[in-house]
């Protein structure tokens, strides 16, 4: 199959002609065909002829300064708008909304060659950590179709564990790249809040909101980072720290490294077999000579209060726009979640109850930056478990919001501090459902992550492993 | 007031739209005024489209500051956007980037009134009622929508709406030196709400009457003139002393002026009244700003109309009158400044025959013709100094002739009306009308002569002590030389004949 290959593989042999775009776009379509109807990972898709012809023009006019992700084929969570291309959110709000402008990063991608095949389903506006909260049904994990492939991510994730793409374009607000990225086998990156534009990136928590690429390998989430990292006039928030060469460095030794495990990540809740896996990998990195240090996070327990005030509350006034009146359907199309999380937001704004929730969260907030900077001031990198279990049973969680809410609790306390965390794969449990860790690190420093995933994917075949559906 | 049982409380709130190029948070063009059609100045920032995120106009943000150094106020060390939350049609992202407790600037000073706050925010777009097809439609018109608006909130300092217009005429006059808005009312990019109420004195258990603080107030929306202005704070006045006297207390509301009845009507009572929720804009950083900025900016400020006055008395010797006039309109006070320094340099670099003129001597001459002559036609034609073809080095020019003795002041009058209308320059109106003086004395004493004996009447009267003759007998030579005299040399030959009548 064309596309098990690295994207660093498929661009070499497309410029050398030893395959073409056009391949590559056949053998995406024919994963899809085969398998989207058990998958359920896209909400749009791309008119396969279509696509087709982009492809030939790419194959013919690829020259030796093309982008390597020239002729590779991509998707992207429906969180992004796609001038012309329908972009749902996943709310039966926006069933019908076609944008009238592009995303930066979808604007980026389109400027390097990369080819569109579709836009994922995910969890309405990113609100879940399951995936089961979209208008156009869950996203089956293509290890366990019983099971869920994680959220609010899950379309994009599962597409490429399925290999329907190349790469695709998540979103992470509190864990929606990691943690579906764990549950698929794939990897996934949530850079540092600012390092991508966020411009027509439909907003959920517009402080936590980032842009990152979900992919097979850390070397494939090297170069798609490498072509939408960057300041961006439209984008205030975006950073004018300098972008650097994120492949140049790679396959460097981490041998020195300090690898901090913060212990409260591994106390009670946490999945044995998760934990062991863990514990292996952190083996892993000893052996190639890094230095591994316990290391304290006291505020875990104000992890999930602390994210589900302050995402709540910017949702609620995020969403304030989708009144039904210009453009879309009406406010009762938003689902349970969604009205949910703006009930909270919206209470927690209100007069007389400000100071009590999204104040006191955001002085939590700040505490949660201080303790992130200690550890980090120890340590080279953080590792930790994702998840705190295996990927529930379909309708299992979701009947049940509060212990939903828990399934981000590894990665929630990221987004509000804004640093960078890199998912990947590190085994399977004994159901044979995979595994993820993560490798947190200061902000903007996405290169040594990359790194140090990459330093364990050389050393590892988690990554490698495919979903047994492929094989029959 | 009528009756002194009471006293007004009158505080307000401004909003002004900048004049920046482009709106407050997107590239789009800053002109929903001029705008040929509804929504043509729009993108997807200034529409609220899903994924759209704003960036500030660095502009606009420069410009408030200044505004809030010319008021006095203390500029914010940091300050941040907000996001003001409600639903309304004419606000697409259901929420205003406004600032709440961190604004740009607070606490400042103009005309004896203390300025709260002075913010920056963004404007909301225009609701149309109409009737399309026999059915009755409301239309939004975004052109208006991100625009820059400036909030200026005062203390509740003012006692009566002669106060108020008074305030809101000298903020628009420096918002206007600024150069930051046309702060025009008809347009709606200067909007005043005037929040009024009425406090009594009462008598206490001690010997002196007490202020009572009024437990309540009316806040007029939808005022387009200063002339509404006055008109509504009265209104309201009136209203609450007739309400007090049957005592009650008026309701806490919003109130909008309804300019055709000329009555204020109510609009929202306070109960109705929104939690907007405020939170900090998470799109837009935090903004810092450091003193060589704030200094930086202080000093693009202009000279402002007061130390404009108090100059022009002090430097020219103008009377408070001409000082007021000239200082009044920028437009105006520069054109002054530039007539005074062309005339200077006119007189310096010109011919040796020079006098040494005070500058107040010649800032009056000046000073007389722009508030007399100019003045006048401009009124006439109803245009504004920047615009005409008269220029301040034409009437340095022309000052400067009748200075050097080469026109008289009559024929100056009518070398000006000609320059104003022309653009010509004066000396070549000289020349094309004739009108330089006869320089060929013989002639002049010839014709004084003449008038002196065919008009005896007036002769005797002036040998008599009647001086006032002497303006009759001038006109009637003046006349006679179509103005090509000097009326001071024509007097001084009628005085020597006189002698030897």
């Amino acid at each position: 199959m064309l596309l098990d290959e690295t994207i660093s593989n498929l661009s070499k042999k497309l410029r050398s002609r030893e395959l073409s775009s056009v391949d590559l776009v056949k053998d995406a379509y024919k994963n899809i065909d085969k398998y989207n109807s058990k998958i359920n990972s896209f909400i749009t898709l791309q008119d396969k002829n279509d696509v087709l012809k982009e492809a030939e023009l790419s194959d013919k006019n690829r020259d030796i300064d093309s982008s390597p992700l020239n002729g590779i084929p991509f998707v992207m969570k429906d969180s992004y708008v796609t001038c012309g291309i329908r972009t749902t959110s996943a709310s039966k709000v926006l069933e019908d909304y076609v944008p009238q402008y592009s995303a930066t990063v979808y604007q980026k991608l389109l400027d390097s060659g990369a080819i569109l095949i579709g836009k994922n389903n995910m969890d309405a506006w990113g609100h879940g950590g399951t995936n089961e909260n979209s208008d156009f049904g869950p996203v089956k994990n293509p290890w366990d179709v019983s099971r869920v492939a994680g959220g609010s991510g899950g379309g994009t994730a599962a597409s490429v564990s399925i290999r329907m793409t190349a790469f695709g374009i998540g979103e992470d607000t509190g864990g929606s790249i990691r943690n579906p990225a764990a549950w698929t086998n794939t990897t996934g990156l949530k850079v540092s809040y600012g390092r991508v534009s966020r411009y027509g990136c439909i907003a959920y928590a517009s402080s936590f909101d980032t842009v990152g690429p979900a992919a097979k390998t850390v070397e494939d989430c090297a170069y798609v980072l490498q072509e939408i990292a960057g300041v961006d006039s439209k984008d205030a928030t975006s950073s004018p720290v300098e972008v650097p060469n994120y492949s140049k460095d790679l396959a460097k030794s981490i041998k020195g490294m300090t690898v901090g495990i913060p212990e409260d990540f591994f106390s009670e809740g946490l999945d044995q077999e998760i934990h062991k896996a863990i514990d292996e990998a952190v083996e892993v990195y000893r052996s190639l000579g890094a230095v591994i240090k316990k290391v304290k996070f006291s505020l875990l327990d104000y992890a999930i209060p602390v994210y589900y005030l302050i995402g709540p509350s910017e949702t609620s006034s995020n969403l304030a726009r989708f009144d039904g009146l210009r453009f879309g359907n009406g406010r009762d199309k938003f689902t349970d979640e969604t009205s949910r999380r703006i009930m909270i937001g919206t209470y927690s704004l209100s007069s007389g109850y400000y100071d009590a929730y999204y104040r006191r969260a955001q002085c939590v907030r700040t505490l949660f930056i201080k303790e992130y900077g200690e550890m980090l001031s120890k340590c080279d990198v953080l590792l930790a478990p994702v998840t705190p279990y295996a990927p529930t049973k379909i309708g299992e969680l979701v009947s049940d919001p509060l212990q939903n809410l828990l399934v981000d609790i590894y990665t929630v306390t990221t987004n509000p501090v804004g640093i960078p965390s890199l998912a990947l794969p590190c085994g399977f449990d004994t159901n044979k459902l995979p595994i993820g860790m993560q490798i947190m690190g200061s902000m903007f420093s996405e290169d040594l992550l990359l790194r140090m995933g990459h330093a364990y994917q050389m050393e590892t075949d988690w990554h490698k492993v495919k979903p047994p559906i492929l094989d029959k | 007031m009528t009756n002194s049982k009471y006293t007004p409380i009158i505080g307000l709130e401004i909003h002004i739209e900048l004049g920046t190029a482009s709106k407050m948070f997107c590239g789009c063009k800053n002109d929903p005024f001029g705008a040929e059609k509804p929504n043509i100045y729009t993108c997807p920032v200034c529409l609220g489209l899903p994924g759209a995120l704003p960036v500030p106009n660095k502009k606009a943000v420069d410009w408030v500051i200044m505004l809030g150094q010319a008021l006095g106020c203390k500029i914010a060390k940091n300050s941040r956007f907000d996001r003001k939350n409600y639903f309304y049609p004419d606000l697409p992202k259901g929420y205003q980037i406004s600032q709440y407790d961190e604004p740009l600037a607070v606490g400042g000073e103009l005309a004896g009134v203390h300025i709260t706050r002075v913010h920056l925010e963004e404007d909301t777009g225009k609701l149309i009622h109409a009737t399309v097809k026999n059915k009755k439609v409301s239309l939004v018109d975004f052109n208006r929508s991100g625009v820059a608006l400036v909030e200026i909130v005062t203390e509740p300092d003012i006692r009566s709406s002669e106060q108020a217009v008074m305030f809101l005429k000298r903020l628009r006059q420096i918002v206007r030196y600024l150069g930051i808005s046309d702060a025009d009312m008809e347009k709606g990019s200067m909007r005043i709400e005037p929040n009024i109420s009425l406090s009594r004195y009462v008598n206490s258990v001690h010997s002196r009457n007490v202020q009572e603080l009024p437990n309540y107030k009316a806040e007029v929306k939808n005022i387009n003139s200063f002339k509404f202005a006055k008109k509504a704070i009265d209104y309201e006045l009136k209203r609450h002393e007739e309400i007090l006297e049957k005592g009650q207390t008026p309701k806490q509301e919003t109130r909008g002026w309804d300019e055709k009845k000329n009555i204020t009507v109510s609009q929202r009572l306070k109960e109705e009244a929104n939690d907007y929720r405020y939170f900090p804009e998470p799109d837009i950083p935090p903004m810092n700003f450091a003193k060589p900025y704030l200094d930086r900016i202080r000093a693009e400020i202009p000279e402002l109309p007061d130390q404009k006055f108090n100059r022009y008395i002090k430097e020219y010797g103008l009377s408070e009158y001409d000082s007021e006039i000239l200082s009044v309109n920028r437009e105006v006070a520069l054109w002054f400044e530039e007539s005074v320094a062309a005339y200077v340099q006119t007189v310096t670099s010109g011919i040796k025959q020079k006098k040494n003129v005070q500058p107040s001597a010649y800032a009056k001459v000046i000073a007389n013709w722009i508030t007399g002559d100019l003045a006048n036609l401009l009124k006439k034609d109803k245009v504004k100094i920047g615009e005409i073809k008269l220029l301040p080095a034409h009437l340095a020019e022309l000052l400067y002739l009748v200075d050097k003795g080469e026109i008289s002041s009559t024929a100056a009058k009518r070398v000006f009306i000609k320059v104003y209308k022309t653009g010509e320059t004066p000396s070549n109106i000289v020349k094309e009308l004739d009108l330089g003086i006869d320089q060929n004395s013989s002639a002049l004493k010839k014709i004084v002569e003449e008038v002196m004996n065919t008009n005896y009447k007036a002769v005797e009267e002036l040998k008599a002590g009647k001086g006032a003759a002497i303006g009759f007998l001038i006109g009637q030579v003046m006349q006679k030389m179509k103005g090509k005299a000097d009326a001071i040399t024509v007097s001084k030959l009628i005085k020597e004949l006189l002698v030897n009548k």
